[in-house]
């Protein structure tokens, strides 16, 4: 990349040349000319003097004949010195301001700023390229966990939003096209700091030179890339990409839990987005014919998930040439009361309303609902900014794609292994989820939801992994067992523990622990804290495994096992065998 | 030929005359070395410096340093010559002259300096 400094240089060239010659050829003219002293003996100006008066003169501010009154001749030259010089000056001045107006100049500025803002992280971050919906969300989301993030956005408007948004970290972004390699090495593509691609722009081929790029750079690095289409989904999986991640269909899916698995999707929003209120209930009745407005890319996720599920549906299309529709679909937007009998509203149990206008969206739910009050009725929401619209509509359900994508994404970043435990989720049954969600919902006590993973090793969990591997035995109810007072169970339900290849749901509070380990919870912030003080901390593991405080320090151990030489160690092992 | 290069090889060229010029006489002897011809040699000398400003090659880089060196000594000699003459009594000595003319034979070594590093670039330039 250029240098700021040199480009400026190379083209503050002239001006300064100009000024120095102008300046050089007034002092010699003032050391030459004959001047008079006060008695009228001639007198020569000398380079000191002559040096002092044009600079003076050459600002402007004139402090007068010095050190005598000038003779006609020198008046005369000081005439013509004022002139150069002061022209000299706007000349110079003129190409400064004329070259940070320069479009070139100022890319060049905004980029050295911004590989200087992203040089100064020095903790790890991610990389999100696209700064639509999804990725504005992302990045909030990580910010509010104080993760930093690098952004870069194509398009103007977009971009100025995000820079309008108030995030607590600095979060460095740049208005360019991710796909110019050039941009992902200013935005630290190659800094091992960068733990993490989102490729989610609105441009499949971008996603895919972004994901590229980051994979021939450092391979083993966490890519994730949106895509919306098959072609793009095989390249990508060609090269590795971690996680690709299809926004219909992810869409599709959630809306389909949505109708179908209330407590499933009840689950799913609790964890994924703990402080988001649920519209959707359990008891209503959702089996029957759906009427879905618009057959796009999100019309035809919908329809795949639904045919695998046999749930009967009726498309409206406004251009149904467009694509190749299902027969017995319908011309039209859907906004009239016109179409939406000839699609049999009246017959049907439910209606999407899944344009890509929100207003189209809303015009949709309210004549629908005046032909069949009862219905059903879900929208999708494009715009954060119609909320309140949306709200005040009285929606039955209101889906926010890209809102939808990015918590999944965050979620993948996060805890990898919540992606495990809602695919082990799937096969579960109706039942089993209610019951868990009831358990979540006891410990929380209204409390925003935490999920966490924690893994058994030296490094996560010193004090844990310190007595398992003395063959120490650990059952996973203790883990979360307050460490000030062991009687108090904390906060929290372990959904899933992960052994190897085996993955267990709800483990049972005798399970008992191996190092290496590694454990889901779901629970309240604070239990969280408080776990992660008995995994690493000898003292409290200690305490809750015996119930009594050692002291801690080397002195204090060594004067206490001097004391009671071996009684300890027998009686955390009695302690210990009492626990289990 | 380019007219560029012949401005810029004049300037590094004319830099270096002018200076040794300056520096040509007896050491000590203020008769031998003209006020004139030491402010010809820090003009040109600036001049020279600008028209280097922005060259990103690794030859321009060092004629640039050679250059701002030779600026330093020579100013520094303007800087004492005025100093003497009107910040304080001393007046100009045969000794001041002789550092003067000292620091000036420098700046011409820097000059050529500059001058081999322009020879040696124009012969690369031909292979």
């Amino acid at each position: 990349m250029q240098h700021v400094l040199y480009l400026l240089l190379r083209r503050l060239r002239t001006p300064i040349i100009a000024l120095i010659s102008v300046y050089a050829i007034c002092v010699l003219g003032f050391t030459l000319i004959p001047g008079q002293d006060l008695d009228g003996n001639p007198w020569r100006m000398d380079f000191f003097h002559a040096f002092y008066f044009v600079s003076f003169m050459g600002s402007t501010i004139g402090f007068g004949e010095i050190p005598y009154p000038f003779t006609p001749m020198q008046r005369g030259w000081t005439t013509v010195s004022v002139y150069a010089t002061v022209l000299t000056w706007l000349y110079g001045v003129g190409t400064i301001f004329a070259l940070f107006q320069d479009s070139n100049v100022r890319r060049l500025i905004q980029r050295t700023n911004f590989a200087r803002r992203v040089a100064k992280i020095h903790r790890p971050f991610y990389l999100v390229c696209g700064c639509g919906v999804t990725g504005q969300r992302i990045t909030k989301l990580l910010d509010d966990h104080g993760i930093n993030s690098v952004v870069i956005e194509n398009d103007q408007v977009l971009f100025d939003r995000f820079e309008g948004d108030e995030l607590s970290l600095s979060v460095p972004g740049i208005c360019a096209d991710a796909a110019d390699p050039e941009i992902l090495a200013l935005a630290g593509i190659q800094d091992p700091l960068c733990i993490g691609v989102l490729a989610i722009t609105n441009n499949d081929h971008t996603n895919l030179s972004i994901a590229i790029d980051s994979k021939l750079v450092m391979p083993e690095r966490l890519v994730i890339s949106a895509t919306q289409s098959k072609e793009t989904t095989a390249n990508l999986n060609s090269f590795g990409t971690d996680y690709i991640i299809d926004p219909f269909g992810t869409f599709a899916d959630q809306l389909y839990l949505t109708l179908r698995q209330p407590y499933k999707h009840l689950l799913h929003d609790l964890i994924v987005n703990p402080n988001h209120n649920v519209l959707a209930s359990p008891h209503q009745k959702t089996e029957g014919r759906w009427v879905i407005c618009g057959y796009g890319r999100f019309g035809q996720a919908l329809e795949k998930k639904f045919l695998a599920h046999g749930i009967e549906m009726t498309f409206i299309e406004p251009d149904p040439s467009l694509y190749k529709i299902p027969a017995g679909s319908v011309q039209g937007v859907g906004t009239e009361a016109k179409t939406l009998l000839e699609a049999n509203i009246t017959g049907a149990v439910g209606i999407i309303a899944g344009t890509p206008d929100d207003a189209d969206n809303l015009s949709i739910i309210i004549t629908a609902r005046d032909l069949k009050p009862d219905l059903i009725t879900v929208a999708r929401q494009n715009k954060d900014a119609n909320k309140p619209m949306f709200r005040a509509a009285d929606v039955n359900m209101i889906m926010q794609p890209g809102r939808a994508v990015a918590n999944e994404i965050y979620m993948l970043i996060r805890t990898p292994m919540l992606m495990q435990f809602f695919n082990a989720a799937r096969e579960k049954d109706r039942e089993w989820s209610r019951q868990l969600l009831m358990r979540i919902t006891d410990v929380l006590q209204d409390q925003p939801l935490d999920t966490w993973a924690c893994e058994l090793d030296s490094t996560n969990a010193p004090a844990v992994s310190d007595w398992l591997d003395r063959d120490g035995k650990l059952s996973i109810a203790a883990l979360y067992r307050d460490p000030r007072n062991r009687d108090n169970p904390l906060s929290a339900v372990p959904v899933l523990l992960k052994r190897g290849d085996i993955s267990v749901m709800e483990p049972s509070d005798t399970t008992e622990l191996l190092t290496g380990d590694q454990i889901l919870f779901c629970g309240q912030r604070a239990a969280h804290t408080h776990i992660n003080w008995t995994l690493s901390n000898h003292n409290a593991l200690r305490y809750i495994i015996t119930g009594r405080y050692e002291p801690g320090g080397h002195i204090w151990r060594y004067l206490r096992r001097k004391w009671s030489s071996n009684k300890t160690d027998e009686r955390i092992s009695e302690e210990s065998e009492k626990n289990q | 030929m380019n007219t560029e290069n012949v401005v810029f090889a004049f300037f590094i060229v004319l830099a270096l005359t002018l200076n040794f010029g300056f520096t040509l006489g007896d050491i000590d002897n203020i008769e031998h070395h003209n006020v004139y011809e030491l402010f010809a040699a820090i003009v040109i000398s600036l001049i020279a410096t600008v028209m280097k400003f922005g060259d990103r090659t690794h030859v321009g880089a060092v004629l640039l340093a050679t250059s701002l060196v030779a600026d330093l000594q020579l100013i520094i000699c303007a800087l004492i010559w005025g100093g003497v003459n009107h910040l304080t009594d001393t007046g100009m000595t045969p000794g001041i002259m002789a550092s003067i003319v000292s620091l000036s034979a420098g700046a011409l070594l820097a000059n050529i300096c500059s001058v081999i590093l322009l020879i040696m670039e124009t012969n690369m330039m031909r292979h």
